[in-house]
């Protein structure tokens, strides 16, 4: 029996929702075994990173890595993955865009690192101890992954062939990304396996859109009794849909949630926080400078708002550090 | 390109609407008035086509400051193109406070076809509050902090990493 | 149709003009140049005297031949200027004009800096960044728009009543809106116009007359423009004719009624007349008034406060004309180009209040002495005092509200001239000593130092020095009931008092208090003083950045009759568009891109021109591009983006950018650079 292509799963920063998802697959996963080798997949089945190492170069058909990158460590196996696999894919969010870790380009890592070894309230470290990423011990060194400075996406620091998109990406987009990869016929390299227009397009709310939305207040999800039927820009609650990759099916808004963007953007677009941004504000009825700034304060935190999975992979990519 | 060893100079590039602005800053030019060289303008149909992606994307490719110059309220050749710009501008300002990028670095301006003088007073004082605040630098900044990166692969080498586990 | 030159890979002409010395002198152009043809794509780098006039323009058309360009960039002025020549210049030479980028090294490079190093490295990036972006360039189609033949023109003073003539004698419809009961303007109430003192009315009336029967001219007076749309060749609009409670087709301008009227005495303010004389609720604003009909002030007529006058003038009608309870008429009206000439008003000399205007009651201004002068006048040329007496002095102060940081800083133009010609009639009529009090003199213009020399020899006095105020406070016995000027006089250098009976106040040429609703209406431009601003003072004086729409007369700057009727250039310029029957438009639509777009309507609210609807059976928004006018800010506010538009699309733009900032090597996949 000739072998079957070999497929990788692995994780970086990620809180490993992604790995739930191919779980998700159900009964499906038996399809996809039965068509594959899973030749490594830490979190489910026992692989070392020394077994990889041993594999050929290019040996493994495809690996679909998840999570952002934030550490050496993750550096190091992204590397390796790369030489090991014909194929990389990003997967889910925080590999394509950076993800919820990625938020954390807010910040500087020292005040990171500060906040969770120190200030935060549940920590006592009277000591102000650290982490060292080298540490001798008995006189041998222990060392740890080095915390880099920002949060990468996946394809920041190896070369990516695919993404697939979302937090966490369908089962049904998963499995077409499978079918695709096993039938041979590639999309071009680069490509984004989910549909490239936005989210409205299969939202089931889309036809209660209004002509003219002109917002007159913002308001979260939180602060009001939504309605279900109707389009939640229309209430007044900021949806990411216009500005998303669609694919998901609109899973939030079925479960009367807004989109909050984990698809990322549409190809023809390089900042999705600037896209929504400019539809949102656009169509705000306001003219006077007051009367808009008071209506923008229903948006309290926009960077948390428009760039909640793609901080890293956004125009800016990391918060300026004062001073030079 | 800057070259290191010149002395910095503030990169600004303006966005102009072409019915407003872009001909205030023609006359500004036929009224032969001088204003500081450090502005490069792009010229739009109106102020409604910045699209915030181009602000961002000139702060991203290195520039210090982004000055955008539409019609006077009420006056966009478009009728509202300015308003929908100023309503992008005001929550951009917000996030661009959030993402560390100081308020005097992207500026907004009303100027009529009427008014060169405009153009250098606001060009000049642009300048200097830019000047003030030194170089933004991004590319510069990103490439330093990506060097971190550059490291693990001169640093890596497989035979080694095996013999580690 | 247009060749492309064999093959997408750029091959890029790059142009910089001298202008002369004016880019050349401080930015080095062969530096600009060698710099250029460093660069990905450029094939062929030059510099050029004069990159506009025809052997510049020959350039290039001999180099796309010979070297198979297939994108042009030329850094010289602004676009603004010549960007239609050398489009046009590669259009010939078979390539499609909108391949071609134009950098603007000369408005926004050399006449505002003067740091050569500076402007070289800022004209280099420039360059640059054009280079980039004519990579992502497209051949485009123009757009041509048919052009309707009638023309609107808005105000029918001298400027729009000649303009009128000129268009409706070429055969073509004019609709002339006159916002004054009468057409005339400003000239309607002068006696005699310098520099020839030839009579006003000699010269306007039998205009007048033409306009009003003239079968190609649609005359609404007491009308306004409510509203304006649609675009060069296809405007429509919708004018107000208010209510003048008297049927215009069967008054016949006898008169009769205001005969008849219950007030037996006039008793209200004469507009026409600046308040000099009184008229009746009914009345006609001047004799020869175009068209000759009546109006009704329901302001003071009787019945329209209390519905209980006898009515005398409807009995007095034998063409049962009145109709009391007529109410304001809408026309609508489609029209291929407009002609504004709304002219101008004069100062207010209240605002200047050392001249005592409003106060002293012999203080007039320049317009109301026009009336007083005026055979047809409130005293039938009689100039005398409010109180009815002959002055035997009479001061002229010139400049008032012109030429002062405080009121207006321009010179009007038209006040030394006419002042002049008010001291001529002033000494014809009355005989009386009159003094002009001048800051200088100007009177540039055929004929006119003619004037003023013959003015000097009449015997008026000329005294050189802005008046310090105008009093009535008498402190020698030869001031007592006089009006007193105090001055320096600047030519010999003492303070002088001159008591005269009569002070005349020649008042300055400001815009109309309606100048910014009427530019905002029309979409055009104001300069700094708030006149109507022309394209350009010498290519386009008549033209506005608004297609089709033109400016005559005094709406666009002072200016006296002669230069008002020459520019009458205006109906040339419409007449030469409705010639061509069509126009081309700047193909710089935007479009949906329909399998992308999601149907989310965040742009349709958005256009101002509602070129945006939504398509119901696919769900998805579409751009009808006969409306759109190419704003692009759908296009900035698309969220996917699914919105381009040509010429500014969002490739092109940040190409622009990255271009200005550096050249982020675009991989050529061939790099075939031979330079010139
Ligand atoms: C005191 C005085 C004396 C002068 N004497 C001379 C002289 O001797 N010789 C000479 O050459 N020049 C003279 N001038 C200059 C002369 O008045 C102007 O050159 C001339 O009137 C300009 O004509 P116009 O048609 O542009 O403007 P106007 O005469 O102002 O006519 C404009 C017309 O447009 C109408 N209008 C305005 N707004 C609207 C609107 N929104 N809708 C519809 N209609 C509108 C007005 O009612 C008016 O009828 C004198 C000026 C002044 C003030
Ligand atoms: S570009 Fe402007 S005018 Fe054209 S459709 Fe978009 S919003 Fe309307
Ligand atoms: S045309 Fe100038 S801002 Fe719209």
């Amino acid at each position: 029996m000739p072998d079957k292509p070999k497929i990788g799963f692995y994780w970086c920063a990620s809180c490993g929702g992604c790995e739930e998802s191919v779980v998700d697959l159900a009964e499906d996963i038996l399809m996809v075994t039965g068509a594959v080798d899973i030749v490594f997949w830490p979190v489910a089945m026992d692989f070392k990173k020394s077994d990889v190492e041993k594999m050929d170069d290019g040996s493994i058909l495809a690996t679909m890595v998840n999570g952002a990158i934030r550490t050496s460590e993750q550096e190091e196996m992204a590397r390796l993955i790369r030489r090991k696999s014909k194929i990389v894919i990003a997967y889910g969010s925080c590999a394509h865009l950076g993800g919820i870790p990625s938020l954390a380009n807010e910040f500087e890592k020292a005040e990171i690192l500060k906040y969770i070894y120190s200030d935060a309230p549940s920590v006592i470290n009277k000591e102000e101890t650290y982490p060292l990423t080298e540490f001798k011990h008995n006189g041998r060194y222990v060392t740890l992954p080095v915390f880099r400075n920002i949060v990468r996406t996946l394809d920041q620091v190896i070369d990516v062939d695919y993404y697939l998109p979302g937090c966490p990406p369908t089962p049904k987009l998963l499995k077409q990304a499978v079918l695709t990869l096993l039938s041979g016929e590639l999309p071009p390299k680069g490509a984004v396996l989910a549909p490239d227009y936005a989210l409205c397009e299969e939202c089931p709310r889309k036809k209660t859109k209004p002509d003219n939305v002109s917002f007159t207040q913002f308001v979260k999800p939180h602060m009001m009794l939504i309605d279900k039927e109707k389009c939640l820009l229309a209430q007044g609650v900021i949806c990411m849909g216009p500005a998303t990759r669609a694919g998901c099916e609109a899973l939030c808004i079925n479960g009367n949630m807004p989109c909050s963007g984990c698809f990322g953007p549409t190809s023809r677009v390089k900042d999705q926080g600037a896209k929504i941004l400019s539809s949102i504000c656009s169509n705000i009825e306001a003219k006077s400078e007051d009367e808009i700034d008071t209506l923008l304060n229903g948006i309290p935190d926009p960077v948390g708002t428009f760039y909640r999975y793609g901080l890293a992979a956004s125009l800016l990519r990391k918060k300026i550090q004062e001073g030079k | 390109m800057l070259s290191s060893d010149k002395k910095w100079e503030p990169r600004i590039i303006a966005f102009f609407c072409n019915w407003c602005t872009y001909t205030a800053a023609d006359l500004a030019g036929v009224s032969r008035l001088k204003y500081a060289p450090n502005v490069r303008v792009i010229r739009v149909m109106c102020s409604g086509r910045v699209d915030p992606q181009f602000i961002l994307h000139v702060f991203a490719s290195g520039a210090d400051g982004v000055l955008i110059g539409g019609c006077h309220p009420g006056d966009c050749h478009y009728s509202e193109g300015n308003y929908k710009m100023l309503r992008r501008f005001m929550l951009l300002k917000r996030m661009l406070k959030k993402m560390g990028i100081e308020e005097d670095r992207c500026r907004l301006e009303w100027i009529s076809a009427a008014e060169g003088e405009k153009v250098k007073s606001v060009i000049n004082d642009m300048v200097e509050k830019v000047r003030k605040l030194g170089p933004l630098g991004i590319p510069k900044r990103i490439s330093k902090i990506d060097k971190e990166i550059k490291i693990i692969e001169k640093e890596i080498n497989p035979e080694e990493a095996v013999e580690h586990a | 149709m247009y060749s492309t030159n064999g093959n997408n890979i750029p091959r890029i002409g790059f142009y910089i003009c001298h202008c002369g010395h004016n880019i050349a002198s401080i930015v080095d152009v062969v530096e600009v140049q060698k710099y250029a043809a460093t660069l990905p794509g450029v094939t062929v780098s030059r510099d050029y005297k004069y990159m506009c006039s025809d052997p510049g323009q020959e350039l290039i058309q001999q180099d796309i031949k010979e070297h198979n360009l297939n994108r042009i960039v030329v850094a010289s002025c602004s676009p603004l200027l010549h960007e239609h020549t050398f489009r046009l210049a590669a259009e010939k030479a078979g390539l499609n004009p909108y391949y071609f980028h134009m950098v603007n090294v000369r408005e926004n490079v050399s006449w505002v800096h003067d740091n050569k190093e500076q402007a070289t490295e800022k004209a280099k990036d420039l360059a640059r960044a054009a280079i980039k972006r004519v990579f992502f360039h497209k051949p485009l189609e123009k757009k041509t728009v048919q052009i309707k033949p009638d023309v609107l023109i808005v105000g029918g003073g001298i400027a729009g009543i000649h303009s009128a003539l000129t268009i409706a004698n070429a055969g073509k419809h004019v609709y002339l809106v006159e916002r004054e009961p009468t057409i005339g303007g400003h000239m309607a109430m002068f006696d005699k116009t310098f520099p020839t003192l030839d009579c006003a009315a000699c010269i306007l009336t039998p205009k007048m007359s033409a306009v009003k029967s003239h079968p190609n001219i649609t005359l609404w007076t007491y009308s306004e423009v409510e509203k304006i749309d649609g675009f060069v060749g296809n405007y429509k609009a919708t004018i107000k004719r208010k209510p003048r409670y008297v049927n215009e087709e069967l008054c016949v301008g006898c008169l009769d009624c205001i005969e008849a009227c219950i007030y037996k005495e006039a008793k209200y303010p004469d507009e026409f007349n600046l308040g000099l004389s009184k008229r009746k609720p009914i009345y006609i604003p001047f004799p020869q008034a175009t068209p000759q009909v009546v109006l009704f002030d329901p302001e003071t007529c009787i019945d329209f406060k209390s519905h209980r006058c006898k009515k005398t003038c409807i009995e007095a009608c034998e063409r049962n004309a009145i109709d009391l309870k007529q109410t304001a008429k809408f026309e609508e009206i489609e029209v291929g180009t407009v002609i504004i000439s709304t002219g101008f008003k004069t100062y207010d000399p209240k605002l200047s209040p050392q001249y005592g205007y409003g106060k002293l009651p012999n203080v007039y201004t320049s317009l109301e002495i026009e009336r007083l002068v005026n055979a047809s006048g409130p005293t039938a040329g009689e100039v005398v005092t409010r109180d009815g007496k002959k002055p035997e002095s009479v001061g002229i102060i010139h400049c008032v509200g012109s030429r002062d940081e405080k009121s207006n800083k321009w010179c009007s133009r038209v006040c030394c001239m006419y002042s002049l010609k008010l001291a001529h009639l002033i000494k014809e009529h009355t005989g009386a000593e009159v003094y002009n009090f001048y800051i200088d003199m100007r009177t540039p213009g055929k004929g006119y130092e003619e004037f003023y020399d013959k003015f000097m020899n009449e015997g008026v006095h000329f005294i050189r020095g802005r008046v310090a105020e105008v009093t009535d406070w008498a402190l020698v016995p030869e001031e007592e009931n006089k009006l007193t000027i105090r001055v320096e006089d600047t030519l010999i250098g003492v303070v002088r008092r001159i008591p005269v009976d009569m002070v005349v106040l020649s008042v300055g040429l400001e815009p109309r208090e309606d100048a910014s609703e009427i530019r905002r209406m029309f979409n055009i431009s104001c300069s700094s003083e708030g006149f109507f601003l022309e394209r350009h003072p010498k290519l386009a004086p008549v033209n506005t950045f608004t297609d089709g729409i033109f400016i005559a007369g005094a709406c666009q700057g002072p200016k006296d009759i002669p230069d008002t009727v020459a520019q009458a250039g205006a109906a040339a310029e419409a007449l030469s568009l409705i010639s061509a029957g069509k126009i081309e438009l700047e193909p710089n639509t935007a479009q949906v891109i329909e399998k992308y777009c999601s149907g989310c309507k965040s742009c349709i609210p958005l256009c101002p021109y509602t070129a945006i609807s939504f398509k119901e059976d696919i769900k998805k928004a579409y751009i009808n591009e006969a409306l759109c006018k190419g704003c692009g800010t759908c296009v900035a506010a698309c969220p996917s983006g699914s919105i381009t538009q040509n010429m500014f699309e969002d490739e092109q733009i940040f190409s622009e950018i990255e271009g200005l900032l550096k050249f982020a090597g675009i991989e050529l996949e061939e790099k075939e650079v031979e330079h010139a």
